[in-house]
């Protein structure tokens, strides 16, 4: 399959049009009906999710934090390619994918207030935390990937970045590294057509960022990120590839940023309504309802029952997250090293004797 | 027991934690078949095979970014940066994520990475193959810098830092790479991270130095001697963790404080140092303080590092200077 989409020829898999029809079901996913459903309901949690934490943030229960919005088919498509013993590294607007992958809803609104708790996730699954120097993340992907194929294993690693993060140094290093010693990567771009304000062409020159994929020796594909069908599809032809040993793939997701970078930005300041509204068909949420519908597995009811669902579940996390209000200094020093350092404890102790005499004052 | 220089000891370490642990993994530029520009890893590849000691790609980010995946996923990298001069490309790696991997996951995620890195001046080298930045080093929290003066302590050093939790950063001095040989066991032994060493008791002055400046200061030590200035010499060995106690009770004794590095001056590992002595025992000293270093310049070239780097002369004459101001 990777081979019959030459990013060079500027092809690109599609399996549904933006009315939910499936237009090519060579490559559609062997998925059961409730498989689907499940999926599109992971998508609408996380966009539930995103619209509330944006309220959250205008709230200011939580500070200042990136939009998914739009990206979800990307982040849950790509996602539900991996076993539960693979590794997943986000850049930061996947919240499906690491919803997928164990993190909570209760932690992405904790680690936007403010606590490095929201990292840590229950049960600690293969889940680096979110990166914010851009596309940094992407040699770690190559790291561990090299460590999996030196160690004999058959994960593999799926490392999320944007656009903006396929122009970094970092991206060049860490794609040629992975192909020079056949790491088992899946590097997936999430082309969002902005860098906060710079859009897609003025990123790079090259028609697609798939096609970078062939200066490095490896396949690279575009699919049509706002088909969860389609992302599935390649991110499982990518992962056996991977898995097999056969090295790392590029997977470019043709998609859009349809909110602001993050609550702190306008995006009226960069771009035109016009293309906001051509895009709004395209909403990823949109063709998979349709495409549910049309087969008799979703309907205006449960599309209720599973938004009020959601919205209960980030309310509830949104008031436990209330409760939290303070990081112990105690927990300042405590990480900084496997043993505290003698000039810590002195650092620590000085403080806290501040702390009391503020208290006694 | 062998006689081993600097070299040989640090590649005694490699070759014992290569056959000691199957986690970990030794690379760098040139550092598998050629063995490194400076041979450390000399003979490790044939050895152990290309899957433990290997050649990377002309990459320092990644080098160091790989080598951060691959800690997190269990392994225990050690990473060679050719030179000092050539760690910026990939500081953004170690800054933003090797060094807050740990406190950022409040300990799930931890990186037990080692990098080694040439550094230091005085061996007439091109441009950027003489820098001396361990106190930029040892501002980010986070991270461990260690730098050993002789082959015993480099091997039972390296040794540690491999096995450590966190992050290291093995600055060796290359000036004194071959410079001369000690007694080094076979056997691995270890030198704890955050230890001075009191090389040599002393009455009038304490002098702290560290890497290839401990050659430098134990040839003032013996001229000052002969000035009839009796000087303790501490070799500091970690520039973080900083051994504060061992610093303290020697100026304590001695009421006199020297600080000898090649780095540059300002914001340098002797500023910290006397910091901590003005906090700690401002009233055992006798004078004020000194700073024997590199100058606040860029590093010269061959024709002119001579000027820059501290010589036994010149830290002769500090130490008189220092010997001669009254309480």
């Amino acid at each position: 399959m990777l081979t019959q989409f030459d990013p060079l020829k500027g092809k690109r898999l599609q399996i549904l049009d933006e009315e939910g029809r499936i237009v090519s079901r060579k490559h559609l996913p062997d998925w059961a009906d409730e498989a689907l459903v499940e999926a599109y309901r992971l998508m609408l949690r996380a966009r539930v999710a995103d619209d509330k934490a944006l309220q959250f943030q205008r709230q200011k229960r939580i500070h200042t934090l990136p939009v998914n919005k739009g990206q979800e088919a990307a982040a849950v498509g790509s996602a539900l390619a991996l076993r539960p013993d693979d590794w997943m590294v986000q850049s930061y607007r996947e919240l499906g994918a690491v919803l997928q992958k164990g993190g909570t809803i209760r932690n992405h609104l904790l680690y936007f207030k403010g606590s490095e708790w929201g990292s840590v996730h229950p049960g600690h699954p293969r889940l680096l935390p979110l990166s914010v120097p851009i596309g940094s993340q992407i040699t770690h992907a190559t790291g561990i990937g090299h460590a999996i194929r030196y160690q004999g294993g058959s994960e593999v690693v799926l490392c999320y970045f944007g656009d903006g993060g396929s122009s970094q140094g970092d991206f060049h290093e860490g794609l040629n590294w992975a192909a020079v010693f056949q790491c088992p990567v899946v590097f997936f771009c999430t082309n969002n057509h902005y860098a906060i304000s710079c859009p897609r062409s003025k990123q790079t020159a090259s028609a697609t960022i798939a096609q970078k994929a062939v200066a490095y020796g490896m396949p690279g594909i575009q699919v049509d990120g706002n088909d969860l069908l389609a992302v599935h599809a390649a991110t499982v032809a990518a992962a056996e590839h991977a898995r097999s040993g056969q090295g790392p793939v590029l997977i470019e997701a043709f998609s859009y940023r349809m909110g602001p970078h993050t609550t702190a930005d306008d995006p009226s300041l960069y771009r035109s309504k016009e293309e906001e509204e051509e895009w709004a068909p395209r909403d990823p949420l949109i063709r998979m309802r349709l495409h549910l519908e049309g087969r008799g597995l979703w309907d205006a009811a449960r599309e209720e029952e599973a938004r009020a669902a959601a919205a209960a579940e980030t309310d509830v996390a949104m008031r436990e997250v209330d409760e939290l209000n303070e990081t112990p200094v105690d927990e300042i020093f405590a990480y900084q090293y496997a043993q505290r350092t003698a000039e810590l404890q002195r650092q620590q102790a000085a403080y806290e004797a501040f702390l009391q005499w503020k208290e006694a004052r | 027991m062998p006689a081993m220089n600097l070299v040989q000891a640090i590649t005694s370490a490699l070759d014992y934690k290569l056959a000691d642990d199957p986690k970990v993994l030794v690379f760098g530029e040139d550092a598998g078949l050629e063995g490194g520009v400076f041979r450390v890893t000399q003979g490790l590849q044939s050895k152990y095979g290309e899957r433990r000691v290997f050649d990377t790609p002309l990459s320092e980010s990644v080098i160091m970014g790989a080598g951060l995946g691959m800690a997190v996923a269990g392994l225990r990298p050690v990473l060679e940066i050719q030179f000092c001069g050539f760690i910026y490309p990939a500081m953004n790696q170690l800054v933003t994520h090797v060094a807050r991997m740990r406190n950022r996951t409040r300990g799930v995620f931890t990186v037990p990475l080692t990098v080694r890195l040439p550094y230091g001046g005085g061996i007439q080298a091109l441009e950027l193959h003489s820098e001396s930045m361990e106190a930029m080093l040892a501002h980010v929290p986070g991270l461990q810098v260690v730098i050993p003066s002789t082959p015993y302590d480099a091997k039972g050093l390296l040794i540690s830092a491999i096995e450590s939790e966190d992050p290291v950063l093995f600055l060796e001095p290359k000036k004194v790479y071959r410079a001369f040989r000690q007694e080094v066991p076979e056997e691995p032994y270890r030198i704890p991270l955050g230890k001075a060493s009191v090389v040599q008791a002393g009455t009038r002055i304490t002098l702290v130095a560290y890497g290839a400046m401990m050659r430098v200061a134990r040839q003032a030590v013996e001229l000052a001697a002969k000035e009839g200035i009796s000087v303790e010499l501490v070799d500091l060995r970690s520039i973080y963790p900083l051994d504060s106690e061992t610093l303290l009770d020697s100026v304590r004794k001695t009421g006199r404080l020297a600080v000898l590095h090649e780095g540059p001056t300002s914001f340098g590992v002797a500023a910290e140092i006397i910091a901590r002595v003005n906090e700690e025992a401002l009233y055992w000293l006798e004078a004020p303080p000194r700073r024997i270093t590199g100058f606040d310049t860029i590093m010269p070239l061959p024709m002119g590092e001579h000027h820059y780097m501290p010589t036994p002369e010149r830290v002769l004459y500090e130490l008189i200077q220092l010997h001669n101001t009254a309480e």
